[in-house]
């Protein structure tokens, strides 16, 4: 099966929009999950919601875990894979080039995205060490239920400044890797209308930007004692 | 009246395909507003003849913006500044004199160079002949409107149609990719009932040699679109990656 993807051109960019696709929904989901630390409650809402996630979905939730780590690898191997032939296919770069403006869709964006791409995929180990495996603080839900208590770990990690500021530098590079990754998953799907492609091109980087502020207002907001 | 231009050329010289290659820097002191751009090479060759150089090979034939031939990279951009236009229709005009112009060839390892400003394109050949034709039967010529086909099918086959096979899309590409030619060339087939019969196999078949002449991937930077002299859009490639997905699921 992985031989029939990597000898198509057209497979390896079905992929890569299919996977990129699942990734954009995932985030999506995770932000606005993120936003029940905002619940005026001392982080309850915060606790339930992760342990609704972490102990009530049974199996489903090592399921999606697992499902989440293959999209992911999946995605980042064919984005390398993908840059390691473009410059097998110019060995010889240009002396000026530039883009002609009009139709095109290249911008930093696109430019950068195994940039982005791999700071991410870095980013998204220490991120994991950070919350999944940090300290495992414990309290009491009203209802009497014990639960990890994930929210003091997230007021200490974003009360020391290099996380408070890192993070929402890490989401911002998010944002611009969504503003051409979600179009360009789409257009590779071949979902894009040629009537609709600059509505396309402006939702997808809408949505992007709005993922990306929509996870950088908790670090900041608990920095800055705002929530 | 028309007034002398002076044009500064930096134009990448190579001996053979093998040979090391440089920019040279080269004045024309006699150019002027209504040349083209190949013109203006022209008048370098003389120049360069005169002072018994070797002149600066290019490709061109028809000189009118039809034939494909024609392609160099001018300032970083394919076919130069004009947007919809093959070097060969782009006009001094749009220059002023003392203007300093780069000149390369189209750069990727699928069209391997071959002198100075020429490159081996038959690599878009052999992806043709994999598969860009209709199979039709010898004898008479069949009625031309014996086969309903909507106007808007025509038009959009007809605009996919326009492709020249010049190179541009995988000289301008950042990831030197195929893909707009090749689509173009699907999408034309695919709109028409006559490519119908034997689509599955073409969009297999085109995608699969375009892989292996050493095209790069497509990034959806739709550079391509910008430069191609007809204007061809990237919807051809997301109709080519339908067009694959179906050949593939049935
Ligand atoms: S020479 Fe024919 S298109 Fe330019």
């Amino acid at each position: 099966m992985l031989s029939r993807l990597y000898g198509s051109p057209v497979l390896k960019k079905v992929t890569t929009g299919l996977t990129g696709i699942f990734l954009t929904l995932f985030v999506l989901v995770h932000m606005t999950g993120n936003l029940a630390y905002f619940a005026d409650d001392t982080g309850e809402a915060y606790n339930a919601y992760s342990h609704f996630l972490t102990h009530e979905l049974g199996a489903l939730f090592y399921l999606i875990e697992i499902g989440l780590l293959a999209i992911f690898l999946l995605h980042a191997t064919i984005g390398i894979q993908i840059w390691l032939g473009k410059r097998a296919a110019r060995p010889e770069a240009y002396a000026v080039y530039r883009t002609a403006g009009g139709a095109s869709r290249q911008s930093l964006s696109s430019r950068s995205m195994i940039v982005t791409g791999v700071l991410l995929a870095v980013w998204t180990v220490f991120h994991l060490v950070t919350f999944k495996y940090g300290t495992y603080y414990e309290t009491t839900l009203a209802d009497g239920t014990v639960v990890r208590d994930i929210a003091r770990l997230v007021d200490e990690v974003f009360g020391n400044p290099m996380y408070a500021f890192g993070y929402p530098a890490m989401m911002l590079l998010l944002a611009v890797h969504l503003r051409h990754g979600v179009w360009s998953a789409l257009q590779s799907l071949g979902l894009v209308r040629p009537t609709a492609s600059a509505s396309t091109y402006l939702v997808g980087g809408l949505l992007g930007l709005a993922i990306g502020v929509g996870f950088l207002l908790l670090p900041i907001a608990i920095y800055f004692q705002w929530a | 009246m028309s007034h002398s231009m002076r044009i500064h050329l930096k134009v990448w010289r190579q001996a053979g395909p093998n040979a090391p290659g440089r920019f040279e820097s080269y004045t024309v002191e006699n150019a002027n507003e209504h040349m083209s751009f190949l013109e203006l090479l022209d008048v370098l060759n003389e120049q360069l003849i005169k002072e018994g150089k070797e002149p600066v090979e290019f490709d061109h034939d028809c000189r009118e913006g039809i034939c494909g031939s024609c392609g160099v990279v001018v300032d970083g951009v394919a076919h130069g500044p004009q947007p919809r236009t093959a070097v060969c229709q782009l006009h001094m005009r749009h220059y002023k004199s003392g203007d300093t112009i780069t000149v390369e060839p189209w750069r990727a390892k699928a069209f391997p160079a071959i002198r100075d400003l020429v490159v081996d394109r038959s690599a878009f050949d052999r992806i043709m002949a994999a598969g860009g034709y209709v199979s039709v039967s010898t004898g008479n010529a069949p009625d031309a409107n014996a086969i309903p086909i909507s106007k808007v099918d025509a038009d959009l086959a007809m605009d996919y149609a326009s492709c020249i096979g010049c190179g541009a899309c995988v000289a301008a590409c950042p990831n030197a990719s195929a893909s707009l030619f090749t689509a173009a060339k699907i999408s034309h087939l695919a709109k028409l009932p006559q490519g119908s019969p034997e689509r599955k196999m073409r969009v297999r078949n085109m995608v699969e040699q375009m892989r292996k002449e050493g095209f790069g991937d497509c990034s959806n930077h739709a550079e391509c679109e910008a430069v191609c002299p007809k204007g061809i859009s990237i919807s051809a490639i997301a109709l080519m990656r339908r067009e694959y997905l179906k050949a593939a699921t049935s």
